[in-house]
């Protein structure tokens, strides 16, 4: 009766590798990116941008760019203000930002005007003729200069003050008095540098306004399409149900494409008042100098322990840059998103963490660069200070982890800050990473190395992550909570689609999420298709980023397969001529209880659905799941990198680096092994290669590829993975999420390790990137000291 | 001005602006958008393609009007008689893409390498591939592909060609 292959459940059940559903087009260069959209009359978008950080905007005079044939029109921040869109709210909605600048301009690059023409090339053109006349204005380039609110940014908002706004939680008092009183403890301000997502797709849109229909379709370089349809209906006035938003095939995210950019409104309002399609693809200068950069977090690590190294408290102290404008990618109620997880995977008597943020003179932003809401940040802080505790103490740094660590039968663990820790097993975890690099005989060889003067070191992380937002009690973007969803609708012969809230940007949802409900379902997850990123199909969801798609989305398609078993199992009772009661599940078919060898498949179950459905029972075999998670997941892992030392050059050689991750079920081992050579690949570029940086006047100094340096294959180390399992106990198939877990763990992990080399020089700390003048100028000093 | 291209082995007749650039050219003259863009400085090497065979030339940094009589070969031309190239296959195989921004250009590098050293060690495609940018995969998989595709392309295998 069926008439699609045989199922094949047991070699494409959960855990298995394999091969990508997407991977068909992209190898035959036939995605559809963001760029590849031509639709008919369709107009470009080139944005001017401000060369000077902090400037009074004089005059703005259109007149010789307009005179270019081909150019449409010149918009300029006044000409939005006419529509109410020169400013609109920022991510959390607690601030505004502007889309082209009005009064003043507030960092360089700072879009000021916007050239729509027939061509990529006359728009291009066009823009650089746009005059545009400054009055340039001192500028604030560090969070401390602008905490002294001498030069006020901000004159648009009520408080005249460069400070946005403070956070704090934890025991103050109880935690100084524990360090004050403590036997050893040390204090380090490490300063995790702002650096940029950088995917090597930039950002980009086309808005298509059709005048028949009214309704606005903006293909977008989005995340979060739902979030983004929303977001541009409250903005604008225009009903949800007039905007469609597709995001197509994205070349990476990292974050990057989660917030609303200047383009990407010009554009639209271009399209809506004009009446015809408009493009706007970000150059890589746009791309770094102006859309969401990450991290810029400056952290005063205090740690106290007893003399045998148990720690007795923890205090960070942070000061965040945020730029121009708060626009910060972090849920409502967390400012610094969940830097609460800065306790990581220890034990901590006493704790307390807080920061206070700050405006400068740069772009905003503040994304999660592959992290969950800044624990990458917490993590690095976490981890740098166990180390500088470590050498402290005298003690060896795993000694001094495994005595900190919460202990297995701690879970579910209530950290002092707030988190309820889901499962792990940190002991065994990182004992296995101990024994497979071979540890003991690594400090042999180092001791042996250092009695030659050769500077070898081995670092550890063994960072704790918080993701899945999450919980809706807790997380909200601008008052959406954030569930996810999925919806299944399987097919007269057994194959089906599957919708979800999610975008995947080269996770490979389309394999894993197929995994899961066939694995659920017991259909072949070859004939399952997978379509995400179109807000008139999928049901609403909050998209991907935070490691949060596997934990809440991948939570709902499991929820949503439950939900067609369920009903199958009464279609199943009908056709087996049985008791609902007596049906079983199991190895991916319905058994009927006494009645052995009998089964029946959901292929089968599926046809009789639409064909022979039971009486009284709705026909058809679809499910839909708001998947609202009960808590955060924690994934975890043990990092450890061993590194050589040239004090001559200051290059630092990645000899080995092992990764023990731990993300509880593994859906396709295939795939998690590729997350975390991605993400390994990334720590490593933050650790050693990638900042953006700006000189005293203000000027970004790091705008295009040949200035942001990201790793090439040359210096990307090999990468030695393993892992150990501690599924999720709430999470309905114990995945945990691992996108961002080696880029979370691995920073603090690599400058351990060349602090640990740089040991006997008497060096303890240096902020990333280690650079080679960094490292050479730090061995320098330490010679001639 | 008019320019005579071929391009995976169609030849082409068309009028391009002299400053038109190649990449320019591959998509939205010839609408194959295989080829991406990137960057503004040759720094990833998203658009890389073939010119005459076996040279690996990044198209955004070549005017369409200097491939004027000469042969370029992008990522559509690589399926061949319906079958996936090789290095196609070992990609997925390998799981050698995520994203799939790069992928194109990767292959197209390393489709030029395997004409010059068929048999390359990891050394040597790390080398070849150090002008294109991956973020997402390391690396690592992308190498295990091309010492894939070689070992299937290359039985038995010639020496390989220092570079």
């Amino acid at each position: 009766m069926s008439t699609t292959a045989e199922p094949t459940p047991d070699k494409y059940s959960l855990g298995q590798s394999m091969k990508r559903k997407e991977d068909p087009r992209f190898i035959r260069g036939a995605g559809n990116f963001l760029d590849d959209i031509v639709l008919p009359g369709m107009l470009w978008l080139s944005i001017v941008h401000s060369p000077y950080p902090h400037a009074r905007l004089v005059k703005i005079d259109k007149t010789a760019a307009l005179a270019v044939p081909g150019v449409v029109a010149v918009l300029t921040g006044e000409d939005l203000a006419a529509h109410n869109l020169a400013w609109i709210p920022t991510f959390h909605g607690y601030d505004k930002q502007m889309i082209l600048a009005v009064g003043k301009v507030l960092f360089q690059y700072q879009e000021v005007a916007g050239v729509i023409a027939t061509s990529r090339e006359i728009a291009q053109d066009a823009a650089e003729l746009v005059d545009v006349e400054y009055e340039p204005l001192d500028p604030v380039v560090n969070p401390f200069q602008s905490r002294e609110d001498k030069i006020i940014l901000r004159d648009d908002r009520e408080n005249k003050t460069n400070h946005i706004y403070h956070w704090e939680v934890g025991k103050r008092d109880a935690t100084d008095a524990a360090i004050a009183a403590s036997d050893v403890s040390i204090k380090e301000r490490v300063v995790f540098q702002r650096c940029h997502p950088a995917p090597l797709e930039p950002c980009g849109i086309v808005a298509d306004m059709d005048a028949a229909t009214g309704r606005l379709t903006l293909y977008l370089t989005s995340q979060a399409p739902h979030a983004h349809r929303t977001v541009v209906s409250l903005v604008t006035g225009i009903p949800e149900d007039k905007i469609h938003v597709i995001s197509p095939d994205l070349g990476g995210g990292f974050g990057n494409k989660v917030p609303v950019y200047p383009g990407y409104v010009v554009a639209a309002a271009a399209s809506v008042v004009i009446g015809v399609p408009v493009k706007w693809i970000e150059t890589r200068t746009e791309n770094l100098t102006t859309t969401g950069f990450a991290r810029d977090y400056h952290m005063d690590v205090e740690i106290g322990a007893t003399k045998d190294g148990k720690v007795t408290a923890l205090k960070v102290t942070t000061v965040a840059d945020h730029g121009a404008f708060d626009a910060a990618a972090d849920p409502t109620k967390y400012p610094a998103g969940l830097f609460g997880i800065v306790t990581g995977s220890y034990d901590f008597a006493n704790a307390f963490t807080e920061l206070d943020a700050y405006f400068t003179n740069k772009a905003p932003g503040g994304v999660a660069y592959r992290c969950s809401f800044r624990v990458t940040e917490a993590s690095f802080a976490i981890e740098r200070g166990m180390e500088i505790l470590a050498r402290k103490l005298n003690m060896d740094p795993a000694e001094l982890r495994l005595k900190n660590f919460v202990k297995k039968e701690q879970f579910p663990y209530p950290s002092p800050l707030g988190f309820v820790y889901d499962s792990g097993d940190y002991h065994l975890t990182l004992r296995k990473a101990l024994d497979m690099i071979g540890y003991d005989e690594l400090r042999k060889e180092q001791a042996e190395k250092r009695k030659r003067g050769e500077l070898m070191g081995i670092g550890i992380s063994t960072f704790t992550e918080a993701v899945g937002a999450g919980p809706s009690k807790h997380f909200d973007i601008m008052g959406i909570k954030m569930f996810d969803s999925a919806e299944i609708r399987v097919h007269p012969t057994g194959s089906a689609i599957l919708r979800a809230g999610t975008k995947s940007q080269g996770q490979g949802h389309e394999t894993t999420w197929a995994q899961i409900a066939a694995d659920e379902l017991g259909l072949d997850p070859q004939n399952i298709m997978v379509e995400e990123g179109d807000t008139d199909t999928a049901p609403y969801g909050l998209g991907t980023y935070a490691s949060r798609s596997t934990p809440v989305a991948g939570g709902a398609i499991a929820m949503a397969a439950r939900k067609i078993r369920e009903k199958a199992r009464k279609i199943a009772a009908h056709l087996l001529e049985a008791s609902v009661d007596d049906i079983e599940w199991e190895n991916h078919a319905f058994h009927a209880k006494g009645l052995p060898g009998k089964a029946i498949t959901m292929q089968e179950i599926a046809f009789a659905a639409y064909t022979n459905p039971a009486p009284d029972s709705e026909p058809g075999l679809e499910a839909t799941f708001y998947y609202d998670p009960p808590n955060l997941t924690f994934p975890y892992g043990a990092y450890i990198a061993v590194v050589d030392v040239d004090p001559e050059t200051g290059f630092v050689k990645v000899r080995r680096f092992l990764a023990i991750d731990d993300c509880g079920t593994v859906i396709n081992p295939m795939i998690v092994e590729g997350q975390i050579h991605g993400g390994l690949t990334e720590g490593f570029a933050i650790a050693f290669m990638q900042e953006i940086a700006f000189d005293e006047s203000g000027n970004n100094l790091n705008t295009n590829f040949t200035e942001y340096l990201v790793p090439t294959s040359l210096e990307t180390p090999h990468w030695e993975t393993s892992s150990t399992c501690t599924p999720s106990p709430h999470h309905p198939i114990g995945a945990k999420g691992v996108g961002e877990s080696p880029n979370v763990g691995s920073p603090a992990a690599f400058v351990n390790a060349v602090m640990d080399a740089l040991a006997p020089l008497g060096v303890t700390h240096i902020d990333m990137p280690l650079t080679r003048e960094k490292v050479w100028r730090a061995c320098r000093e330490a010679s001639t000291a | 001005m008019k320019i005579s291209v071929t391009v995976n082995g169609t030849l082409y007749e068309r009028e391009v602006e002299p400053r038109t650039l190649l990449v320019y050219f591959l998509r939205e003259a010839l609408g194959l958008t295989g080829t991406h863009v990137g960057c503004d400085t040759s720094s990833c090497g998203v658009c890389v393609v073939v010119l005459d065979g076996d040279r690996a030339v990044k198209s955004c940094t070549m005017f369409a009007a200097m491939a004027d009589g000469h042969d370029i070969t992008t990522v559509e031309g690589l399926v061949q008689g319906g079958k996936l190239h090789p290095l196609q296959q070992a990609f997925w195989d390998c799981h050698g893409l995520q994203c799939g921004y790069c992928t194109p250009g990767m292959l197209m590098t390393s489709y030029a390498l395997l004409k010059h050293q068929p048999n390359p060690d990891e050394p040597a495609i790390r080398e070849a591939l150090a002008g294109n940018l991956c973020r997402c995969t390391g690396y690592q998989n992308i190498v295990k592909a091309v010492q894939q595709a070689a070992a299937e392309t290359n039985a038995p295998a010639p020496e390989p060609v220092a570079t």
